[in-house]
């Protein structure tokens, strides 16, 4: 008899439970108070900081936390880690919120720019004496981290991604080109002399390629010039600036004479293809050394000579500190610690992150470094004489995106079988619709 | 109820009564008259925090030049709208999404229609084949299409060594139009077609037992039967299935991105990008105005076809009456 009134309840109750469950769920972002909104005086000294350290990837930074824990007792270190994009695509969204961001954040090569343009939303490293440093780095890799007028440091350098040529001996062995690296490295000096020598290769008659596709050959010839893709103002002079067609036309007579095996990076044809022998050479910066190890060709089967042109690089890391942390003095402090000499070199040994400092391209750790696996390479000394060599050149804020539609229009010639002209045209009015 | 309703609240109503509602009446006529509400709330409160602010909020987004990182947002009217339909990148992306909706949606249809027919008699380990049926449907996306990849590889994929078997030259399929188009639309019929066929098979278990019969007593075989008895009996089951694959077709955009190895393109010369993925290609420029732009065709395009659809599911139900 009493099941009535208790289930009128239950009814009324639950709608109400479930709708004040909701309200709740909604207002609990206001009502989070602002953290560490109290510690404004830095100066005194045993007040407990809490940083937060947002990667893209292990750095392998755990045993260096514990060493900035002895001079800094009272700092506490939480890292977290997201993919590759989301990380970067998480920052920007944090930015420009300005709620949710870590006090010090990593920011990969291809994405500096973007952050670059938005530089007061970082606290200003040289407030807290990081200037001082700028001598010790490589000098393309310390402008990255200014802002675009210059006046405001907004990030620290950590590695970098020097560029090589990753090649087979064993395809150029039947191709009648010599095997030995510094031999091969000598057919090169120039990304013509690239082409002669892939002329030979193709000559040759064989089955395999000489290399994967223009795209990344075309990027690289592009970096090495004084002027890429923008000027210093921003403005897109992709058809304007004669480097940019010097590459393209070297990039077009790979493709016509035959030097290209029509592949798009990491679709499965081109990591099949690394273990399949499909094509004979690939641009290579450091971190494409991991790439041709997990597909597994064998130890020997490739090896790495240096890369046309002088010099190159693609990738490479910077820490900054977004503006929304409240602990600008520590984040900085840890900032400087992470990029210190002695932290690179550590970070050369454990995870094989090129320095950025070339005071350590002399040290025996990273100039006698040679990996077996490739054929008893000396990488260490192939990928810093890369990062050495290679000039400044001003990074424009959409420059990912201007490659892509340039890599795509020398696609479509490959591909679709589009004039080299037409194609041209179209990359070019594609890359100047980029804002 | 609606009628009910006043009936009964209407006793209180009178003078003498005022003072009684205070108690269990009270509760009972908040009772009937608010927990409806209460019930539907969660809902619409959800709805109206991830459905209907943002589709206004994107409205007012695509009315604007706005860069995420830009704190100033200039109004420009219908600035990006113009641009958009002037922008042969756009009708190119809606062009690729109706040829790959209709390539694999027709295909789709039929197979799933003829698996369900398969499936709609007795049968030994009936259950096991019903399931099977959702497998494809259950498995991640990322995983379908990393396994069709390979399968449609230009050098080393299963078709293409079938093909130059027989002497044939292989297919590049990602750098055709037809062919990435084929390609991405069997991912996708792979993925849905066991799904459709279910819910045609529940359509067809509600058919009459006795016109099969008859049927048979009149000598149709069995695809007669599916086509002179099924088919009709269960139209507005297939308009819906028809629905909503339309509506998923204009969504294709995890299939088309890892099939071209997360190039946002779509391929070199844009031949197999979707409208999603010429959004996403956009917005991850972080310019929101003009894909917000974007995303409001997107959505328009569905209202469209959703009424197209609307329109004939009613032209059907009358032909059945």
């Amino acid at each position: 008899m009493s099941h009535p009134p208790r289930r009128r309840a239950a009814r009324l109750l639950v709608p109400l439970i479930a709708a004040s469950l909701l309200a709740a769920a909604c207002g609990g972002g206001e009502s989070t108070p602002a953290p560490g909104a109290a510690s404004g005086s830095a100066a005194a000294p045993a007040e407990p900081v809490k940083l937060t350290v947002a990667l893209f990837s292990d750095f392998h930074y755990g045993p260096l936390y514990e060493e900035f824990k002895k001079t800094h007792p009272n700092v506490e270190i939480t890292e977290r880690r997201a993919q590759f994009n989301d990380h970067h695509n998480n920052l920007v969204t944090q930015v420009a919120t300005g709620a949710g961001a870590a006090d010090v954040v990593a920011v990969e090569g291809g994405f500096i720019a973007t952050f670059r343009e938005v530089a007061d939303k970082f606290h200003n490293l040289n407030d807290y004496g990081l200037n001082s440093r700028q001598s010790e780095y490589l000098d393309w890799k310390w402008q990255l981290g200014l802002s675009k007028d210059g006046s405001q440091l907004i990030g620290l350098g950590t590695d970098v991604g020097g560029l090589a040529m990753c090649y087979r001996p064993d395809l150029f062995k039947e191709a009648g080109l010599p095997t030995n690296r510094d031999e091969v490295s000598a057919l090169w000096p120039t990304w013509e002399q690239y082409v002669e020598a892939g002329k030979k290769f193709v000559a040759a008659g064989g089955k395999a390629a000489f290399t994967d596709g223009p795209g990344e050959h075309f990027r690289a010839m592009v970096e090495q010039a004084p002027v890429g893709f923008y000027d210093t103002s921003d403005k897109v002079v992709v058809g304007s600036n004669p480097d940019v067609r010097k590459a393209w036309d070297v990039a077009v007579s790979m493709i016509q004479n035959k030097l290209s095996g029509k592949l798009t990076a990491f679709t499965p044809e081109w990591t099949t293809g690394i273990a399949k022998g499909t094509f004979a050479t690939m641009v290579c910066p450091a971190w494409k050394t991991g790439v041709i190890k997990d597909q597994k060709p064998g130890e020997g089967t490739w090896d790495i000579a240096a890369v046309p042109g002088g010099g190159g690089n693609q990738g490479g890391t910077h820490l900054l500190a977004p503006k929304q942390g409240k602990h600008p003095k520590e984040a900085a402090e840890l900032i400087n610690f992470l990029t210190s000499k002695e932290s690179q070199l550590t970070l050369w040994k454990d995870a094989s992150a090129l320095p950025s400092l070339p005071s350590l391209y002399e040290d025996p750790a990273v100039a006698t470094f040679v990996n077996p696996y490739f054929g008893d390479a000396p990488i260490g000394k192939i990928f810093t004489d890369a990062a050495k060599a290679l000039k400044p050149q001003y990074t424009g804020p959409k420059s990912g995106d201007v490659n892509v539609a340039m890599g795509n229009g020398l696609g479509r010639i490959e591909l679709q079988g589009q004039d080299p002209e037409e194609a041209w045209k179209q990359a070019v009015a594609d890359s100047e619709k980029i804002k | 109820m609606a009628t009910r309703a006043p009936e009964r609240a209407a006793p209180p109503r009178r003078p003498g009564g005022k003072r009684r509602l205070t108690g269990r009446h009270w509760r009972h006529a908040v009772d009937v008259k608010a927990s409806p509400y209460a019930y539907v709330a969660p809902f619409f409160l959800l709805f109206c925090a991830f459905g209907l602010f943002p589709i206004g909020y994107t409205l007012w987004v695509s009315l604007h030049e706005w860069t995420l990182l830009d704190d100033e947002h200039t109004f420009v009217g219908l600035e990006n709208f113009r641009v958009l339909l002037a922008d042969s990148y756009f009708w190119n992306a809606t062009f690729n999404t109706l040829s790959i909706g209709l390539l694999s949606m027709l295909p789709q249809l039929l197979l799933a229609l003829w698996l369900a027919h398969l499936l709609n008699r007795p049968l030994r380990a009936q259950n096991f084949f019903r399931i099977t049926l959702l497998l494809p449907n259950v498995t991640s996306v990322v995983a379908v299409v990393v396994i069709f990849s390979q399968i449609f590889g230009r050098d080393f994929g299963l078709i293409n060594w079938v093909i130059t078997s027989f002497g044939f030259d292989g297919i590049a399929w990602r750098d055709g139009t037809l062919s990435s188009h084929v390609a991405i639309s069997t991912m996708i019929m792979w993925r849905w077609t066991g799904y459709n066929a279910l819910i045609l098979l529940a359509a067809m278990q509600a058919v009459p037992r006795e016109l099969y019969e008859a049927a048979t007593i009149d000598g149709a075989s069995s695809f007669t039967q599916l086509r002179k008895v099924t088919v009709p009996m269960i139209r507005p089951t297939i308009a819906f299935v028809v629905i909503t694959s339309t509506i998923g077709s204009m969504q294709i955009f995890a299939e088309p991105l890892l099939f071209g190895a997360y190039t946002l393109t779509g391929g070199q010369d844009r031949q197999y990008q979707t409208l999603s993925l010429f959004f996403y290609e956009n917005y991850m420029r972080l310019d929101f105005g003009f894909s917000s732009a974007i995303s409001w065709m997107i959505f328009v395009f569905i209202l469209i076809i959703a009424g197209i659809n609307y329109l004939l599911t009613n032209r059907m139900k009358g032909s059945i009456r």
